[in-house]
């Protein structure tokens, strides 16, 4: 066994892993509360490397430098497609409410072909080059080639959001809500939690993660267009359902699962076959396991 | 006035929302930035109108929900006169004749374009029967259309099979690629099973683009031969003219078979099974058979219209058969409403026809596509014409004295 080899796989991994869990997250989120896959979901990242790539590109013809520009960029593209994120719900998925499974799920397909024909109008249906704007780090000398710095960042942002989203679920006022709508609308409901509110917040909340993302890995790649957003958001669901969906943690675990799975996959077996390998790894966990690796499994009443 | 202030922070919010990507568009290469405020303008005063609009249809919706849970019923104007018999068989027989004698009277150009017409119709029909009569969420009905043009495509390549030998087995290979998916995923239903044909849609079209030594990978099979007729040579527009009457063919067969299977024995089951699946599992249904069936009678007519359509470009590669295509075709089935036959042709002939003859949107074609998708969805989720549905009226005394004449 070539350790080097594994371990430049094993970082690879984890890296695309951590982007896979905070997109995941938002899938995992709205399905847990409104049981529905939210398809423009992916679209949000996407948007939120274009609002990275646009603020990336005023502020760096103003002069300013990289690092600021990269927290200004994460920060802008968190606020907009947060506000992205709320409208949908407000336009696509709330006047659906209690009209079947069908209706929404094609509403929110429809969304995501409307937000991906939006960008390739308003800017373009090329590939944009993305600003290199991480820094190299001195401590990360002798791994760099493996491990630059654009993956420490991913990593470390990554993981830190994901434990102040844990913190906020568990511990605020509006996160115990969140957690007793998951449970059962209709009864928290009567006992006092505005369910919209609920909805609303979790639609900025995922958004936010699914916009950070989209900024992070478009620093790393160095790459946008409006079609990364498909592939990505099926690959996040992907993950969302490996972990279990509707599972916070779940949805974590799942992502850093597809991650490291894909990159030893493509390392070990063919890396023409990347893309494949996820959506067998979907399939093949929809049949044996639907409920995922934290998941439940659900029981129907007839 | 509480309207108009509504409006007017319905119009700022979307112009803050758009305000990046509408208005900025930057090189950060030779950074250079361009300022289009007039986005903004137009985005503002579109969002302001639109949003009187939408108050109104949505509160025109709730009146209508209102009425419905009243026991009004809303009686199409148009499909109430389609329902008339006197008319019917004289439109039916006009439309025929005028579709059989078009292609001699308008350009080639024209012809093409009615011929992707009827094979989005076939296509959409197809997919009709799994979405709209079974209620079975199926988004890779690209794949299958795929698996009937390669399989064409290849057949032709490489043991020289001509056109009208390939139909039949592009059709067949098509109904077991999907009873070969339908059979794992039995269990799954609603947006599981959306997801799953769509990762499977997908992994097609990636082992089409990845087996380059078969299939040529990305840049697809060429040369694929035109239907011939017996021995004689045809012009192109003539070939054109020939393959619009085996898509008419074909259009009309599918027409008629799937109008038929609605009303038997299978299509009952089907549409028991997209009512209420434990139910009619009680009721001495085979499920998986049932499921089996839907999945290979729709699929059967993606593979006929990929051969078809392999046939008349003489070009194929992966790039036709993705995520998009099948979003057209469900957004056919979804617009003209879902479980009725006439209401996917209209569909079809709104979405194919409509964008081809107003060029000038033709940019805005999938951005209106995607619209249209999310507005039927909230404001008219039974599509243009919505499926009829039997109704048996019960003429029994003691029962409608016993339900106080409710049925």
């Amino acid at each position: 066994m070539d350790w080097q080899y594994f371990s430049e796989l094993f970082l690879g991994g984890l890296t695309r892993g951590s982007i896979y869990a905070l997109i995941a997250i938002g899938y995992t989120m709205v399905y847990g509360i409104i049981e529905l896959i939210n398809f423009a979901h992916g679209e949000v990242y996407m948007l939120g490397a274009f609002m990275g790539l646009i603020v990336a590109g005023v502020l760096g013809i103003l002069g300013f430098p990289a690092p600021a520009i990269l927290v200004i960029a994460a920060v802008v593209a968190i606020i907009y497609c947060a506000g992205y994120g709320y409208t949908m719900e407000k336009i696509a998925y709330k006047p659906l409410r209690g009209a079947g499974r069908l209706s929404p799920l094609i509403s929110a397909i429809g969304m995501s072909l409307f937000l991906q024909n939006y960008i390739i109008l308003a800017q373009t249906s090329d590939f944009l080059p993305f600003p290199r704007l991480i820094p190299d780090f001195e401590f990360l000398e002798p791994v760099a080639h493996v491990f630059g710095s654009s993956d420490f960042v991913i990593v470390v942002t990554s993981a830190l959001f994901m434990a102040g989203l844990t913190v906020f679920i568990k511990y605020t006022k509006m996160g115990k809500a969140m957690r007793a709508t998951a449970q059962n609308r209709k009864m928290a409901m009567l006992l006092g939690v505005d369910s919209d509110k609920v909805i609303s917040i979790t639609f900025l909340l995922g958004s936010s993660l699914a916009a950070l993302g989209g900024v992070l890995i478009a620093s790393h790649v160095g790459m946008v267009n409006f079609a990364i957003g498909f592939l990505a958001g099926i690959k996040a669901f992907t993950a969302a359902v490996l972990g279990g969906i509707g599972s916070i943690p779940g949805a974590m675990l799942g992502g850093l699962f597809l991650g490291l799975s894909e990159s030893f996959a493509t390392g070990y077996i063919s890396s023409d076959y990347e893309d494949v390998f996820a959506f067998t790894l979907l399939v093949v966990f929809l049949i044996f396991r639907p409920s995922g690796i934290m998941g439940k499994a659900k029981v129907e009443k007839v | 006035m509480n309207e108009l202030i509504k409006s007017i922070q319905v119009s700022i919010w979307f112009m803050f929302l758009t305000f990046p990507i509408m208005v900025i568009r930057v090189n950060a290469i030779e950074k250079s930035v361009i300022w289009r405020w007039e986005n903004l303008a137009l985005v503002g005063v579109g969002s302001f109108v639109l949003s009187f609009i939408w108050r109104w249809a949505l509160r025109r919706k709730e009146a209508g929900e209102a009425v419905a849970a009243a026991g009004g019923q809303e009686a199409g104007r148009f499909s109430a006169m389609l329902e008339n018999p006197a008319l019917r068989l004289p439109l039916q027989v006009g439309l025929l004749a005028a579709f059989c004698v078009v292609p001699w009277f308008v350009t080639t150009y024209q012809t093409n374009i009615l011929i992707s017409f009827l094979l989005y119709v076939v296509l959409g029909l197809g997919l009709n029967v799994i979405v709209g009569v079974a209620g079975l969420l199926f988004l890779g009905h690209a794949a299958f259309y795929a698996i009937g043009a390669y399989s064409y495509a290849l057949l032709n390549q490489y043991f020289g099979l001509g056109f009208w030998v390939a139909l039949p087995i592009g059709g067949v290979v098509a109904a077991l690629a999907g009873v070969a998916l339908a059979f794992p995923v039995l269990r799954l239903r609603g947006d599981y099973l959306a997801i799953v044909t769509l990762g499977f849609g997908e992994i097609v079209r990636l082992l089409l683009e990845n087996f380059s030594d078969i299939t040529g990978g990305p840049s697809g099979v060429s040369n694929i031969p035109r239907p011939g007729l017996f021995d004689m040579q045809l012009s192109v527009a003539g070939a054109n003219i020939y393959i619009y009457y085996i898509v008419l063919a074909l259009a009309i067969v599918t027409i008629v078979a799937v109008t038929r299977l609605k009303d038997s024995r299978i299509g009952r089951a089907l549409q028991a099974l997209r009512e209420d699946e434990i139910a009619c599992e009680a009721m001495g249904i085979d499920r998986v058979g049932v499921k089996l069936m839907a999945f290979g009678l729709g699929t059967a007519w993606a593979g006929f219209a990929g051969v078809v359509f392999a046939a008349k470009t003489t070009f194929i590669n992966p790039a036709s058969f993705t995520f998009f295509e099948s979003a057209i075709i469900l957004s056919i089935v979804v617009l003209g409403g879902m479980g009725s036959n006439l209401g996917v042709i209209l569909g079809s002939a709104f979405l194919v026809l409509l964008p081809e003859y107003m060029r000038a949107f033709s940019e805005y074609r999938m951005i209106l596509f995607a619209t249209a998708m999310v507005l039927m969805m909230v404001f008219r989720p039974q599509g243009l014409i919505p499926e009829k549905r039997k109704t048996y009226t019960v003429s029994d005394p003691e029962l409608n004295a016993a339900t106080g004449g409710q049925n």
